[in-house]
């Protein structure tokens, strides 16, 4: 009975999640597409709980919701003249981009369903943060120290790129 | 208990939502939305195989970074974005074409 109830859930938030990522591609209003990527990332924070990874869900939200999702609605604002409050989006080439996307979908459904996954559940692995850390810093000390140092020149470049030039600093 | 399959399809779904994303619309912003999708069906995949592969975190790690480079990719795009409305007024994709021959 609890296993039905938690698949009923999943299964809502599957919807939940590919609704609003349908509404983000589609809508028309953009201030709207970025509220309803936030339903998208809380709905995927949720699919990481159900695989039993706490310390990604806590990640997705702070990350993916504090920051990437304030940074996009930065985005929308300061690329849009601020009387103007219908901010819209157009679309070009809905046919020919459907098409590829669907190609895509039918190909990777193709895929999916003729692989022999073998995949047997591991069962809920507890909690997750103290091995995450002891594998960042021990097997995966490279790959941490190289997106440290990425992210600080994403952050020097970025602060670069917008700085207005042809004014003393 | 959910299959390893099902996430797949929800993962292939919302990637294909994110091509469609990407191949249409217009503004540079939505387009950066779309790239979003993308990471997180990734992501989607990766930490289900890394939950149904016995004792492997490997693949929560690897999801971890792909979040953090999605973070430095949405930092410097919109660097980009705000270049290109200062130069054009707006940014619309399909018409910053300066550079073509």
């Amino acid at each position: 009975m609890e296993s039905m109830a938690a698949a009923a859930i999943f299964y809502g938030v599957a919807a939940l999640v590919l609704g609003s990522a349908l509404y983000v591609v589609v809508g028309k209003n953009l201030v709207h597409s970025a509220f309803a990527l936030v339903a998208a990332f809380f709905g995927v924070a949720v699919f990481y709980v159900y695989l039993g990874a706490d310390f990604l869900a806590g990640a997705q939200v702070l990350i993916y919701v504090g920051g990437i999702l304030t940074l996009l609605l930065f985005g929308v604002m300061l690329t849009n003249r601020i009387y103007n409050l219908n901010l819209r989006s157009g679309a070009v080439q809905v046919v020919p981009g459907a098409l590829s996307a669907g190609l895509v979908f039918a190909l990777l459904v193709w895929i999916i369903q003729s692989v022999d996954w073998g995949a047997m559940d591991a069962g809920d692995p507890g909690p997750t943060s103290e091995s995450i850390g002891r594998l960042l810093v021990g097997d995966y000390l490279l790959p941490f120290e190289i997106a440290s140092v990425l992210l600080l020149i994403a952050l020097m470049g970025a602060a670069m790129l917008v700085r207005r030039r042809g004014r003393p600093s | 208990m959910i299959p390893l399959e099902h996430y797949l399809y929800i993962s292939a779904a919302l990637f294909s939502l994110g091509v469609f994303g990407v191949l249409t619309r217009r503004n540079a912003v939505n387009v950066l939305m779309s790239i979003e999708l993308i990471f997180n069906s990734a992501n989607i995949n990766l930490v289900a195989f890394s939950r149904f592969v016995e004792g492997a975190l490997g693949g929560q790690v690897f999801a971890l970074l792909v979040i953090v480079i999605a973070a430095c990719e949405a930092a410097v795009a919109l660097a980009i974005v705000m270049s290109l409305y200062r130069v054009m007024k707006n940014v619309n994709l399909d018409e910053a074409a300066e550079l073509k021959g």
